[in-house]
């Protein structure tokens, strides 16, 4: 894994600054020509690195979980039990959720761009829109997995969704072993992002971890 | 189009590399760009599927050397000159040459009202469909300049059809202008050794999105 937070926008001459630089001439252009108000950039801004992310989609998973009816609500129409968590809207106006299983696991990808589920999973990570993962996921996905630490055996079914359309999907990743007891905030807890798109299993809690 | 975008099934693009703790945005510009995407997709002068093909049009060696909102930028670029909302000299000074006289501009106090609302593409027309669960099917062997959901690597291929998700816009022609086109969305699975060869695993298989018109029976 690589671990790149250092931002060159403020190197000047680099590819970066002249980028933030072109933003920059746009977004003042376009609040000159009265086209966008500076106010709303911002609370688009907020709304997607505060307020909507995967927590949101592990709630819902979470809530499956220990809710035998929801979680068959959420497997026949999966738009509408995702609203009653109050989930819904952009990006996630139609949704399907895949169940995981030991015979079934679930992929995502979107080949053609990067769909991917706003309401549930907030804005993708890099290495989803990336050229490798939307390339390979659909000819390789054992292997992809395997890149993600996951190993499948034959008896498995994989399953690859690719997005190309307005359906939204969310996997439903399966419950792990020792769990039995723990609450829906709990678990919710130990829902990844990953597990959602279906590169991840849910890994059990910690011994002496969090419950 | 045939285009770089449409890259199921290529090899070469290396690694997939994660970044733990992956912030929202890397870039103040990111979050900017972003927004801006948003914002002036409110103007209702483009539909998603024309901003999806003009990230599409990027020329290829572009496209793969910028990252995602760059890519989102030269999009919104296009889209807005295209629309003439701004003209290609505006955009190369950062100097406005008058205001334009926008429908609607998105206010900070409607944006969680229009997110939470969203753009559904399912329409209420009522369409039949022309398959159903089970139909056996072929994707077309069809090559279009234009916008197409139609991955290539799954042209010419047989599947089935696994659900019928609706009547929905249909992108190909709404990214070109063309109207809605409504039509029945299928889910369609195809055996990743249709689509792929023997040495694909023989019990997995790929989900597309397919749309009537994308479609014939097997």
């Amino acid at each position: 894994m690589s671990d790149h937070h250092h931002d060159h926008a403020s190197e000047p001459g680099s590819p970066l600054a002249e980028t933030d630089l072109r933003v920059r001439a746009l977004e003042s252009l376009l609040v000159e020509k009265g086209l966008v108000d500076p106010a709303a950039l911002d609370a688009v801004i907020d709304t997607y690195e505060t307020k909507v992310g995967p927590r949101n989609g592990a709630r819902v998973v979470a809530r499956a979980w220990v809710d035998p009816a929801f979680r068959a609500r959420l497997l026949a129409d999966a738009t509408a039990a995702i609203a009653e968590l109050g989930y819904m809207g952009r990006q996630g106006e139609d949704m399907v959720a895949l169940e995981n299983t030991p015979k079934v696991h679930n992929l995502v990808v979107c080949t053609l761009c990067s769909c991917y589920p706003w309401p549930v999973l907030g804005l993708p990570p890099v290495w989803y829109k990336s050229a490798p993962y939307r390339s390979r996921a659909v000819l390789d996905p054992r292997g992809v997995l395997r890149e993600f630490g996951v190993e499948l055996g034959d008896d498995v079914e994989v399953r690859v969704w690719d997005s190309t359309s307005e359906m939204r999907y969310l996997v439903l990743p399966e419950r792990p072993a020792g769990t039995e007891g723990m609450s829906e905030e709990a678990l919710a807890r130990l829902v990844t992002r990953d597990s959602m798109i279906g590169v991840a299993k849910v890994e059990p809690p910690a011994r002496g971890g969090p419950r | 189009m045939n285009g770089v975008h449409d890259m199921g099934g290529m090899h070469g693009m290396g690694p997939i590399e994660r970044e733990e703790h992956e912030p929202v945005f890397h870039h103040e510009w990111e979050r900017r760009a972003f927004a801006l995407t948003m914002a002036a997709g409110f103007l209702g002068e483009w539909n998603i599927d024309m901003a999806r093909h003009a990230r599409e049009r990027i020329p290829p060696a572009r496209y793969l050397a910028s990252s995602y909102y760059e890519k989102w930028l030269l999009g919104l670029e296009t889209l807005l000159a295209e629309r003439g909302l701004v003209t290609r000299d505006e955009l190369a000074t950062g100097r406005p040459r008058g205001r334009s006289s926008p429908g609607r501009v998105l206010k900070a106090s409607d944006v969680g009202r229009v997110l939470l609302k969203g753009g559904p593409a399912r329409l209420p027309e009522r369409v039949p469909p022309r398959f159903k669960p089970g139909d056996r099917v072929v994707a077309k062997n069809v090559n279009p300049v234009a916008h197409t959901r139609l991955p290539r690597y799954a042209r010419g291929k047989r599947g089935v059809v696994d659900r019928d998700y609706g009547v929905f816009i249909f992108p190909d022609a709404h990214a070109m202008g063309l109207g809605k086109k409504p039509q029945h969305l299928y889910s369609v699975r195809f055996a990743a050794r249709e689509l792929w060869g023997p040495d694909a695993s023989p019990g997995d298989a790929v989900y597309v999105d397919l749309w009537d018109d994308h479609l014939d029976p097997a």
